[in-house]
């Protein structure tokens, strides 16, 4: 329980971290951002939009830096992250809402699909050195290498086409409304086949070999020669000895390198102009759209932060001896 | 070539001695400075690494075409003229390709070497330090960790508008430290507490020293693959920040090409020649820098090795699979050996040599 709060204190640290770095990023901006949105839209802009705008840029005149500070937390806890430029009037939180949805299911998803099946992998690999197994390491080594997005440009070019399965992008049939239902959903799923397997495939490789390395490490460990020597079938050597051990150090690994993955998926949504975040952030970085990139690294930040929370619980529950010392 | 042997052959001696300490004679750390390179992965690696840092270095002179110049041939597929093909401007895919070499290269090798510098610097400093000093740094270190890095890089790199090669470069290197610090951070907590440490720190050799000569030769496999494994993340980001278009569009590199390969709706008009070269060049690059890094795992840890075959026919016809921890041992008898057999049968006088080693001792 030591640990876990002691985690969570962390967790939250971070979090004012990444919010206070968000507040200081805008203040990078050369030049008066808002002056120049303020002509864009002339009199469309209520003069409470307007004040928001200057809090959120660090651009208010009155203030002190601190008393920027001060508004610019009030502001995030009434849930008001400013308005998106790209999408005008809308605000950022909602077209973040709109978004979200579509990262969580096709990021997340895959995440942990490709976890499990690279881990899965890496014990066959490591148990089985010396036999095919071996062979995969190249071909996963360039795999890894190879840029998310590149290989969804590949998988565009070869697979799809005007009478193909695969739609070449989008996260649905133009047309559908999102809902639960039979048209929508088989939709979706068909549009977020290909995205799923180009990550899926340039982030399997990462998995399988540090789980190949652990197995390796952990085989030659005297107590698996016991395991051995007692006898035990060796599916249980493999399975209950070696992987649940190796399989510590990549849960951790998996929580620490989630923030790489994000930032990689991002690009296979744009690639696939899927209506998530990651092409979210594309257009508001075409529009000059700050705001809603300032909205976006905050989501982003914190959900990785809950994942990284999600997996510290996994760990407890698979490692003892952190429970123990609590 | 020169550049990465010469900064591997800075790792070896120091390696080598470490890991075999009788190596004194001169005949044999010669022959041990080598080491490194007979790792196949690591012969690999280098061998790609130094041809594209000529590259990088003579590309913009080799260049056959000036890679903005407006040509009359309009996306044409490779031919004997232009070895890819033409864009839509009719510009050279190939020209664009060597010049780009230089500012790929560059920008992933500063990065690294920024990025190295400081994980050197904090994980060093925390783990020998301890108490305060190692909890603040050790926060530090994880709160960018966890940042996703490379959505901040490209928020950043927006903001600071038309952001040149130099300011990428950094803008990567000071995001993407925390990893190797981490990595470096623990290393350095495990060495502190060797005996030849504590020798040095009770003969009263101050800090600086032992960090310096006694602590770091023994890191520099892992800052090594440190090093290598930030160039691949910082190649990556400066691609991707000039794909998605955010990068200033004056200098080329890789992303640039596939940054108007994607624009110009080159997969919509079957262009093949535009998009795959870019990309194949990074994976290679990539490739080259993932095999020098598990050569350096495996000269660290000998175990990661490939085991090379371990399945072996006997004269009878019996396979036997070897593994760690166990030697086969083929007998002549006709009878089959089993895995777990009855144990009454024990013979006193042939007892197994690790019981009659507890008996006499």
């Amino acid at each position: 329980m030591k640990y876990f709060l002691q985690r969570l204190g962390f967790y939250v640290f971070t979090a004012w971290a990444a919010i206070t770095l968000n507040f200081f990023i805008p203040r990078l901006i050369p030049g008066d951002p808002v002056q120049a949105l303020i002509t864009k839209y002339q009199g469309q802009l209520s003069s409470q939009a307007i004040e928001s705008l200057y809090v959120l840029f660090g651009l208010d005149e009155n203030g002190s830096l601190w008393s920027d500070y001060v508004d610019y937390w009030k502001q995030l806890f009434g849930g008001d992250l400013g308005l998106s430029f790209a999408f005008f009037p809308t605000p950022v939180s909602e077209v973040l809402g709109d978004s979200i949805l579509w990262t969580l299911m096709l990021v997340g998803v895959t995440t942990i699909l490709s976890f499990a099946i690279g881990t899965g992998l890496g014990v066959l690999a490591g148990w089985r050195r010396g036999s095919w197994t071996d062979g995969l390491l190249p071909v996963t080594t360039f795999l890894s290498s190879v840029p998310y997005f590149w290989l969804g440009i590949i998988a565009i070019y070869l697979f799809t086409g005007p009478d193909s399965f695969f739609p070449s992008g989008g996260g649905a049939e133009v047309g559908l409304v999102p809902a639960w239902d039979v048209y929508f959903i088989p939709s979706a799923i068909q549009h977020s086949l290909l995205p799923a397997l180009t990550i899926l495939v340039s982030s399997v490789s990462g998995w399988i070999l540090s789980m190949r390395n652990m197995m390796v490490t952990v085989a030659s460990e005297d107590y698996i020669t016991v395991a051995h020597a007692k006898g035990l079938p060796e599916r249980r050597v493999a399975l209950s000895y070696a992987a649940r051990n190796a399989l510590l150090p990549n849960v951790s690994g998996f929580a620490l390198s989630l923030g790489f993955i994000v930032g990689g998926t991002f690009l296979v949504e744009i690639v696939f102009s899927y209506p998530g975040i990651g092409f979210q952030l594309f257009q508001a970085l075409g529009a000059n759209d700050y705001p809603l990139m300032q909205g976006i690294f905050l989501i982003i930040t914190i959900s990785v932060l809950v994942a990284n929370l999600l997996a510290d619980i996994a760990y407890l529950l698979l490692d003892p001896r952190t429970r123990k010392e609590g | 070539m020169t550049i990465p042997t010469s900064s591997i052959e800075q790792v070896i001696p120091v390696q080598g001695s470490m890991a075999q300490p009788e190596s004194g004679r001169p005949a044999k750390a010669k022959r041990q400075r080598f080491r490194f390179l007979s790792n196949r992965k690591a012969t690999a690696g280098l061998i790609i690494l130094a041809v594209y840092l000529l590259l990088a270095v003579i590309g913009p002179w080799i260049a056959p075409f000036d890679p903005g110049a407006r040509g009359d041939d309009l996306m044409q597929p490779p031919s004997g003229e232009h070895w890819m093909g033409t864009t839509h401007l009719g510009q050279d895919v190939w020209s664009q390709l060597l010049v780009g070499t230089r500012s790929v290269i560059m920008v992933g090798f500063v990065a690294g070497i920024v990025a190295t510098t400081l994980s050197v610097i904090i994980g060093v400093t925390s783990g020998y330090a301890g108490g305060r000093t190692d909890e603040a740094l050790s926060v530090l270190t994880n709160v960018f960790l966890v940042i996703p890095a490379l959505p901040l890089i490209i928020i950043v790199t927006s903001i600071l508008e038309n952001a040149g090669e130099w300011v990428v470069a950094l803008v990567i290197g000071f995001t993407s430290w925390s990893w190797n610090a981490r990595v470096l951070r623990a290393q350095t907590l495990s060495l502190r507490r060797r005996d030849y440490v504590e020798a040095a720190r009770a003969t009263g050799e101050r800090s600086r020293r032992i960090i310096l000569f006694e602590l770091l030769p023994n890191l520099t496999a892992v800052i090594a693959s440190g090093f290598v494994g930030t160039v691949i993340f910082a190649v990556l980001s400066e691609i991707t920040l000039a794909f998605i278009g955010i990068t200033s569009s004056n200098t080329w590199n890789w992303g640039t090409i596939l940054f108007w390969a994607q624009g110009q709706q080159a997969l919509a008009r079957s262009a093949w020649w535009w998009f795959v070269p870019a990309g194949l060049a990074i994976a290679i690059l990539g490739t080259a820098l993932s095999l020098i890094n598990f050569a350096i795992d495996e000269f660290v840890s000998p175990r990661l090795r490939s085991a090379g075959k371990t399945k072996i026919k006997t004269s009878s016809g019996r396979t036997v699979r070897m593994r760690i921890g166990f030697t086969p041992v083929l007998s002549n008898s006709p009878e089959p050996i089993t895995r777990a057999s009855p144990i009454p049968l024990i013979d006193p006088n042939g007892a197994t040599p690790v019981v009659r080693k507890e008996a006499t001792s």
